[in-house]
């Protein structure tokens, strides 16, 4: 069976102008304006954050990408963990936060 | 066929003649302590090149003859297990010329290979001669050192940095040079240089005590041991790819083959260490090599510097030199 994701894939992401050029130049340069330089955050920063979100996103492109930016704007393995650590926690958490909501129907639900 | 680098200058109209002989890099020896992964020479414990003691001569003489190259850059290998390495630092020093030594750190614990001899003596030559030490640390970190130079190799530079600090260098006012070379582990680029240098001054500062006056940046370039590795695991056109796309003209244009020549250890002439380690070696119109026992500048100056896919690795985005990042 083919896999869905191929790392080959990843040069293609500019492909996504196919059917709606404009659409995708105009993203393309809002997320080189966002992840290509430094603001408020630095790059080094921004990838980091980036990188949580491709792990809770589970996006396999994204973290192969993301790892080489990581390094490439000088993150270190450890800081690299810890921001995947932030996503799980993220995850955990608002798993967690729904427990009120079970709690609120349950509380409905009992005599 | 024409490689990707001339290509690309072609395509961007720049031009790449060479401004000056500035520097002479020697390369004496293949012989080294240590084999890395990603070494551009394949320098190990088993290699057996040194520059004859005719060769060492005529350095020498070339520096005496030729005043306006001010710059003697020895490196291997560790260039410290060559016979004559001592005689060739007071040498180009009597000669008051700025020597640059490309210590690799472990060696003044692991000493010559062969014999085992330790050569911790160096720190205190090195001081007393007066020459800038420029030393490979992949990383302020052991995992990502020892994965490319081998387990127990961040312990052991750490230990070799505290006794170059001892002696002053690294030390702000002291005047005495240590520079930290940082290449990235693998097939990506190095982050921009100065964010690098803050973050390996404070790791090193607050963790391990250790000063140092800068970090250079390299790039690893895609040929020998590395190139091989980058084959190997499937990933060498990925490379060459994210060089090419991140070729900057104004990298391009301060590669350090334009200010300097590298003589193997054989005398052969060439435009870098990189060129050298593939065979380029600069020819005379006779088609005969150029050496070191024939030297002339101003032929040199005339030359076409030789270029091809690798070259790519000294223009991707900050620059790559020996020097460090090049903008």
């Amino acid at each position: 069976m083919s896999s869905y994701y191929e790392s080959e894939d990843l040069k293609k992401f500019g492909d996504i102008g196919r059917h709606a050029g404009p659409l995708a130049e105009e993203f393309f340069k809002y997320y080189g304006m966002v992840t290509g330089a430094d603001g408020a955050l630095t790059r080094r920063e921004k990838a980091l954050i980036a990188l949580a979100i491709s792990h809770s996103e589970k996006c396999p492109y994204c973290i192969d990408a993301y790892t080489t930016a990581c390094l490439e704007t000088g993150a270190n393995p450890e800081q690299m963990m810890e921001a995947v650590h932030v996503a799980a926690t993220m995850k955990a958490g608002i798993t967690l936060a729904h427990a009120i909501q079970m709690n609120n129907h349950l509380d409905k639900l009992v005599l | 066929m024409t490689d990707l680098f001339s290509r690309e200058l072609e395509r961007r109209g720049i031009a790449l003649p060479p401004r000056a002989v500035d520097t002479l890099q020697l390369n004496i020896t293949r012989r080294c302590n240590q084999a890395c992964r990603h070494c551009h020479v394949d320098a190990s414990p088993a290699r057996t090149e040194m520059l004859s003691a005719e060769g060492v001569a005529a350095c020498l003489d070339v520096l005496e003859r030729h005043p306006q190259i001010g710059t003697l850059d020895l490196t291997g290998g560790a260039p410290e297990l060559h016979p004559q390495f001592t005689q060739l630092v007071e040498g180009a020093r009597a000669l008051d010329r700025r020597v640059i030594v490309r210590h690799n750190l472990t060696v003044q614990f692991d000493g010559d290979p062969a014999t085992k001899q330790p050569m911790d003596h160096l720190p205190a030559f090195f001081a007393q001669q007066g020459v800038e030490v420029v030393s490979s640390l992949p990383y302020y970190q052991e995992y990502f050192t020892d994965a490319q130079r081998g387990s127990g190799v961040f312990s052991k530079s750490i230990e070799a940095l505290h006794r170059l600090n001892a002696v002053g260098y690294g030390v702000p006012g002291t005047g005495r040079v240590l520079s930290l070379v940082y290449n990235p582990v693998g097939p990506y680029l190095p982050a921009p240089q100065a964010s690098l240098e803050a973050d390996y001054r404070k790791a090193l500062e607050q963790q391990f005590d250790v000063q140092f006056t800068n970090l250079f940046t390299i790039t690893n370039m895609p040929i020998h041991r590395f190139r091989l590795h980058l084959e190997k695991s499937g990933q060498y056109a990925a490379y060459m790819d994210k060089l090419l796309a991140a070729f900057n003209p104004a990298a391009a244009g301060n590669v350090m083959c334009r200010d300097l020549i590298s003589v193997d250890h054989l005398g052969r002439l060439y435009d870098c260490d990189f060129n050298q380690q593939l065979g380029l070696h600069l020819q005379r119109d006779d088609g005969t090599p150029e050496t070191i026992f024939d030297f002339d500048p101003a032929r040199l100056l005339r030359r076409s510097i030789r270029l091809g896919d690798h070259c790519l690795g000294c223009s991707a985005g900050g620059g790559s030199s020996c020097g460090g990042a090049t903008v």
